[in-house]
């Protein structure tokens, strides 16, 4: 016993190291980022790990200029549509993949696969083009519309994953219950889907939120322009000075949405729903 | 309550499969039928076709005189209860017997008292809000068969309902759903692979080999007078004993010795234009230890003395095994119940008999023993075609 103990507890110790130095690895430039933001310009390059002078001149320096709020306006926005149309796309498409045999499946599965795979840097320019014909470069549809395309191969994978451990019987018995299909579907399939969708859901937005290149080359002003674009943009208050400060403020105030993306739906995500559906 | 009549009833799957062939059936209004066959003979297929779960590739169902090929299986108004149960996770087991009224707009007062009904039927009252998950498996299956009986449906289709249960609540569940049929009186289809279940359950018997209907009737009359050596091989437990025999001139002879037939089974199978290789089946209570019996009852019979192999006693009854020297009886039907059963016949030295003897008898393992069998009980099967040569309509 006193060995099999012993080994369990030096087993215990060195799972506690390596989880201690991923969770640091992970966390440090997280952390560090905080930390500037805290810092006042004139510490920004002390080295120090706590900054010396709490302050908060760069939140209010972000929130005073218009073009923070006005892209924090935009991020939100333009990933909520996006997650919200490429999850209920994603959602139908993967329930046929799931469900139904017809014909083309397999194409349909491998294109979205290539979609998925398809260097995105070589689109831009074919992008950038084909939206200033159509009118909208630099408008919200111009970014929702890539995001939707690139996020649906991602929504389509994942959900068609979590339709499969559906039983299929279940749908046969809410239609001798006598539902229609769209009542099975809506009463039964998608509660229990709920799990794969929100997980999808917080993917799909976590993709659209982190955008940078497609950000950068489809927008030019204000009217769409993202965080993750605007930050680049931010000067200093003076030429010779890097807006280090700013920055980072901006940097935690926009992780602060997935956080909270992913604290609530997580309660959602209810690992084994399904089970007790069959068997004894 | 409905009559459910197939008609020629055929499906052919996508890829080619012809799983059901021609189905012609007339399902009695308050009828308990019964659909037994070995694994993938198209029992499953059959019920989904009644359900409405699968489409008729060719001729015509009819509840209640009514064409219902087309029709969606919300609109045949029939349950029924999955090997799986399929029960709603998500739901409470109230919620799970209360979905077809709600999806059937029925009010809340009546979907309350209807579903509380069925509960104290089953003996769910105390589970009610509970979910599936946290009930055993005799629970959940009680809650399916709830689900099923609500909406009073024309009819109820059991696909297996109680293969995944153990062998002590599958016995107390087998008397429960008789009596519930019962008690009901609703036209019901039941799929098994249970002999207890086929033969103990219903009004009738169906068995079903490769799609085709092989045979239908009351289980005593299947057991009794199978049509074909599939039947006879199918129906009892253990099953019938089947030997190669030669037939000339009103005797059989077999791995048993020479046996002169009785008058009946002769001219049944002298009616039957009998070939002369046959196979003959006994079936395992028609051997008794000769020692136990009297020379007068003796006669209708024949004596052989052979080694006992194994010998299982039942309290009751003795179940003694023997090997028969020759050939094995070989079959299409007889090769397909082995597949089926998992039992290749290894031996090639002869064939192994099952014989059921009264408790007293003396048999012991590793000693011979005299056994005497009825000659009008044997039963006689063309090796070709696997007809009875002896079958009394
Ligand atoms: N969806 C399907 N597609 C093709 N063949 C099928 C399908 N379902 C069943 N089959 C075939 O049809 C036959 C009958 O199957 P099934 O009705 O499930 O048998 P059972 O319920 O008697 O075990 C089997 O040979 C099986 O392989
Ligand atoms: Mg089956």
């Amino acid at each position: 016993m006193a060995v099999i103990g012993g080994s369990t507890t030096g087993r215990k110790v060195r799972w506690t190291i390596v989880d201690i130095a991923i969770v640091a690895y992970a966390l440090i430039p997280v952390l560090w980022t905080l930390s500037l933001s805290f810092k006042t310009a004139e510490s920004q390059t002390d080295k120090k790990f706590f900054p010396s002078e709490w302050t908060f001149q760069n939140y209010r320096d972000i929130f005073s200029t218009n073009e923070f709020v006005r892209a924090l306006v935009n991020s939100i926005g333009i990933a909520l549509i996006a997650t919200l149309i490429a999850v209920v796309l994603g959602t139908m498409a993967a329930y046929a993949i799931a469900r139904l045999d017809f014909p083309g499946k397999q194409v349909l599965v491998g294109v979205s696969l290539l979609i998925a795979m398809f260097p995105q840097v070589s689109l831009v320019s074919p992008l950038f083009e084909m939206e200033r014909q159509l009118g909208i470069f630099d408008t919200w549809p111009g970014l929702i519309l890539p995001y939707i395309t690139f996020a649906l191969p991602l929504a389509i994978y994942t959900l068609s994953a979590f339709f499969r451990e559906i039983p299929w019987e279940l749908e046969k018995a809410a239609k001798m219950d006598g539902a229609t299909p769209a009542q099975a579907f809506r009463r039964v399939i998608a509660p229990l889907a709920a799990p794969g969708v929100f997980t999808t859901a917080i993917l799909v937005f976590i993709f659209c939120w982190n955008d940078f290149l497609f950000a950068i080359s489809l927008t030019s002003t204000e009217a769409s322009r993202t965080v993750p674009a605007a930050l680049s943009f931010f000067t200093g208050a003076s030429q010779f000075e890097a807006p280090t400060g700013t920055i980072s403020a901006a940097a935690v105030v926009i992780t602060i949405p997935i956080i909270v993306f992913v604290l609530f739906f997580q309660r959602r995500i209810v690992a084994g729903l399904t089970s007790g559906a069959v068997k004894g | 309550m409905a009559e459910i009549v197939l008609d020629k009833l055929t499906k052919r799957y996508p890829d080619g499969a012809l799983a059901v062939s021609e189905v012609d059936m007339k399902i009695a209004d308050g009828e308990f039928i019964i659909l037994v066959g070995p694994s993938g003979c198209g029992k499953s297929t059959m019920l989904n076709m009644i359900a409405g779960l699968e489409d008729i590739t060719s001729g015509e169902l009819r509840i209640d005189g009514q064409r219902v090929n087309e029709k969606a299986p919300k609109d045949r108004d029939i349950a029924m209860v999955f090997q799986s149960y399929a029960l709603y996770p998500h739901m409470s087991v109230r919620e799970n017997m209360a979905f077809p009224l709600r999806l059937a707009k029925v009010d809340d007062a009546t979907v309350k008292s209807k579903v509380e009904e069925a509960a104290q039927i089953l003996d769910l009252t105390q589970h009610l809000d509970r979910k599936p998950a946290n009930l055993s498996g005799g629970q959940r299956q009680r809650v399916a068969m709830g689900r099923a009986i609500v909406r009073n449906p024309k009819a109820f289709l059991m696909d297996e309902p109680l293969s995944n249960l153990d062998a002590k609540l599958r016995v107390q569940m087998r008397t429960s759903v008789s009596k519930l049929q019962k008690q009901l009186a609703t036209t019901t289809v039941y799929v098994t692979h249970d002999q207890t279940e086929a033969m103990t359950l219903g009004d009738r018997v169906v068995v079903l080999r490769g799609g085709v209907v092989q045979q239908i009737g009351s289980p005593q009359f299947l057991y009794e007078n199978p049509a074909n050596l599939f039947v006879a091989g199918f129906i009892g437990s253990p099953a019938m004993n089947f030997l190669p025999g030669t037939l000339e001139n009103g005797q059989l002879s077999t791995g048993l010795g020479a046996l002169t037939l009785s008058d009946r089974v002769r001219r049944l199978a002298e009616e039957a234009k009998a070939p002369r290789e046959v196979i003959a089946g006994i079936r395992p209570e028609h051997f008794e230890d000769a020692n136990l019996m009297d020379d007068s009852a003796k006669s209708g019979g024949s004596t052989f003395t052979a080694t006992v192999d194994v010998l299982e006693s039942m309290g009751s009854d003795k179940f003694v095994y023997f090997t028969v020297e020759g050939e094995a009886a070989t079959s299409a039907e007889l090769d397909e119940l082995a597949a089926d059963a998992g039992s290749h016949e290894l031996s090639d030295s002869g064939s192994q008999l099952v014989t059921r003897l009264s408790a007293s008898s003396a048999a012991a393992e590793g000693h011979p023993v005299d056994v005497w069998f009825d000659a009008d009980k044997v039963q006689l099967f063309d090796p070709k075609t696997g007809k009875n040569l002896t079958y009394a309509e």
